[in-house]
């Protein structure tokens, strides 16, 4: 028999689709897969809620009351449901809500859902809509996106650190290699370090292979009570040990220091604080790669490298499988792709699969506690779970 | 096309139009009403210099639509004399000679047209400061 804490709340099934161009699926069709698949991990359990965390669908699809449609869509009539969106960080804040749902007492078992839809348009048309995650009057009304405030942070943070001008290629580097073996993974293949050095510049001096590709994709997860959990999964229980969010600026220029992602840290302090857990305690840690700068940033930010120094762990190896903190053990978003909107909950279920022991190839091992944490645009908003496995 | 959004911020676009903050003297751009520092109301206009200095720039081929025509073009982050950042494109200047740190004061250029036979829209961007500093 498992473990479980009743009151606790724990992650009952999950769910995710290949991250890719799908042309021959709908935003509801993808949305439907993932949410079969998590549910078919906890047949017994009937989800009271829908928490969807999308990005784009208003922008790229002309489509709004996602929670009503989707929940309508995959057999849930009736139930509340509702949209919750943060840009990148979308997911995680869906995720958040959910866990508010259950931990306020209103509700026992819901459904997380993250999905984005965004190859039905192309170039300028994606572009313009990923702007609206800056400061449209003051920011993305000058020309700039988000791509564009990664490479200024880029351009400032190898400046400051004296970095070399491939400091960040690590990054990069370790996510395709981890995503060779994810059969969800939109870029299934390595990345050899001349041709990161040679790729062409989205926006100098960041490059194609610093940025995430973005494309479609949706991921699910059954939260539920511990109580309610009816031993029909036969994986180990995995219980959210924290649940934290944070905000900073959302333009760049509001902040007196640009290099410093306080929401980030703020919100991997509180679930450091609400876990009892250091960052010496990480197995392994999903962080939001959307460029390769958030990464360096990031790791900083979340305590696991000093200021100006995050860049050097990718360097050193420390954030390989084979290191001592894994990151973006699946290909994180610059290989497994960026689905926009459903990253943190793609995040979650990644985690929870290394804390099952079902990593395959990918397999951190005796990997106990895992953190994810989402960004949405510059680290304007963030989101941090933390994870633990429960048995064994 | 969005005519009434861009005329809302035309003291911002053509003069820098931003506020002091009266409680603890706070300079701030864009205008917000709540001082970001001391979090007490600042109302007071300020028109800030237009001088300042490059914090970090990059130049984008990958532009949002309303940009599409004009790629690629610089972005910076400058940091002003009076102490707030703002975001605007440079001009005037070419892309090998950008360096970090670089005394920059404020031109009025088109920015874009706003939809196909829309608006031409004007506005801030930042060239290498020529005037006395």
């Amino acid at each position: 028999m498992k473990r479980r804490t009743p009151n606790d709340i724990y992650v009952a099934g999950i769910g995710m689709t290949p991250v890719g161009e799908h042309w021959e699926k709908s935003l509801r069709v993808l949305a439907l897969e993932a949410i079969s698949a998590a549910r078919a991990e906890a047949p017994s359990l009937a989800p009271q809620a829908l928490y969807v965390g999308n990005m784009l669908s208003g922008p790229l699809s002309g489509q709004l009351q996602l929670g009503a449609l989707i929940a309508d869509f995959v057999g849930l009539r009736g139930i509340e449901a509702v949209t919750v969106e943060a840009a990148g960080a979308s997911g995680g804040l869906a995720l958040r809500q959910a866990y508010l749902a259950i931990a306020s007492g209103l509700q026992q078992v819901v459904l997380v859902l993250g999905v984005e839809k965004v190859t039905d348009r192309i170039g300028p048309k994606v572009e313009a809509a990923l702007a609206g995650g800056t400061d449209t009057d003051f920011e993305a009304s000058q020309g700039t996106t988000l791509a564009g405030q990664a490479a200024l942070l880029m351009r400032r943070y190898l400046h400051e650190s004296q970095a070399p001008a491939d400091a960040l290629a690590g990054f990069s580097i370790v996510a395709h290699a981890n995503a060779v073996h994810n059969p969800c993974a939109y870029y299934r293949r390595a990345l050899r370090p001349e041709v990161y050095t040679q790729a062409a510049k989205l926006s100098e001096p960041l490059s194609v292979y610093d940025a995430a590709p973005y494309a479609d994709g949706a991921a699910a997860l059954i939260l539920a009570r511990g109580h309610r959990l009816q031993g029909d999964t036969h994986y180990p229980s995995v219980r959210i040990a924290a649940s934290a969010v944070a905000t900073s600026t959302v333009a760049l220029h509001d902040r007196k220091d640009p290099l410093w992602l306080s929401a980030a840290s703020q919100s991997a302090s509180d679930a450091y604080a609400q876990s009892g857990l250091t960052p010496e305690d990480i197995d392994l840690f999903e962080l939001h790669d959307a460029f390769s700068i958030y990464a360096a940033l990031t790791l900083e930010a979340a305590g696991f490298a000093p200021r100006g120094q995050g860049w050097r762990l990718a360097r050193d190896g420390v954030i390989s499988l084979q290191g001592r903190l894994p990151i973006c053990t699946f290909g994180g978003s610059k290989a497994r792709g960026d689905a926009g909107g459903a990253t943190g909950v793609y995040q979650l279920a990644e985690v929870t699969m290394q804390l099952q022991g079902r990593g395959g190839a990918n397999q951190v091992p005796e990997a106990k506690i895992g953190m994810a944490q989402c960004l949405g645009g510059a680290g304007s908003t963030a989101a941090t779970h933390i994870l633990v496995k429960e048995d064994g | 096309m969005e005519v009434a959004r861009h005329w809302r911020l035309k003291r911002q676009r053509y003069a820098l139009m931003g506020e002091a903050c009266p409680h603890c003297e706070a300079k701030i751009f864009p205008p917000r009403d709540v001082c970001p520092d001391c979090s007490g109301e600042a109302k007071e206009p300020f028109a800030f210099s237009g001088k300042g200095e490059v914090y970090s720039f990059t130049t984008t081929y990958d532009p949002p639509e309303e940009y599409s025509d004009y790629a690629p073009y610089t972005v910076a982050l400058i940091k002003l004399v009076e102490g707030p950042f703002i975001t605007a494109q440079l001009t005037d200047v070419e892309k090998h000679e950008l360096t970090i740190g670089m005394p920059v004061e404020m031109a009025t250029r088109l920015m874009f047209e706003d939809g196909e036979n829309g608006p031409l829209i004007y506005g801030y961007k930042f060239r290498p400061r020529i005037g006395p500093t």
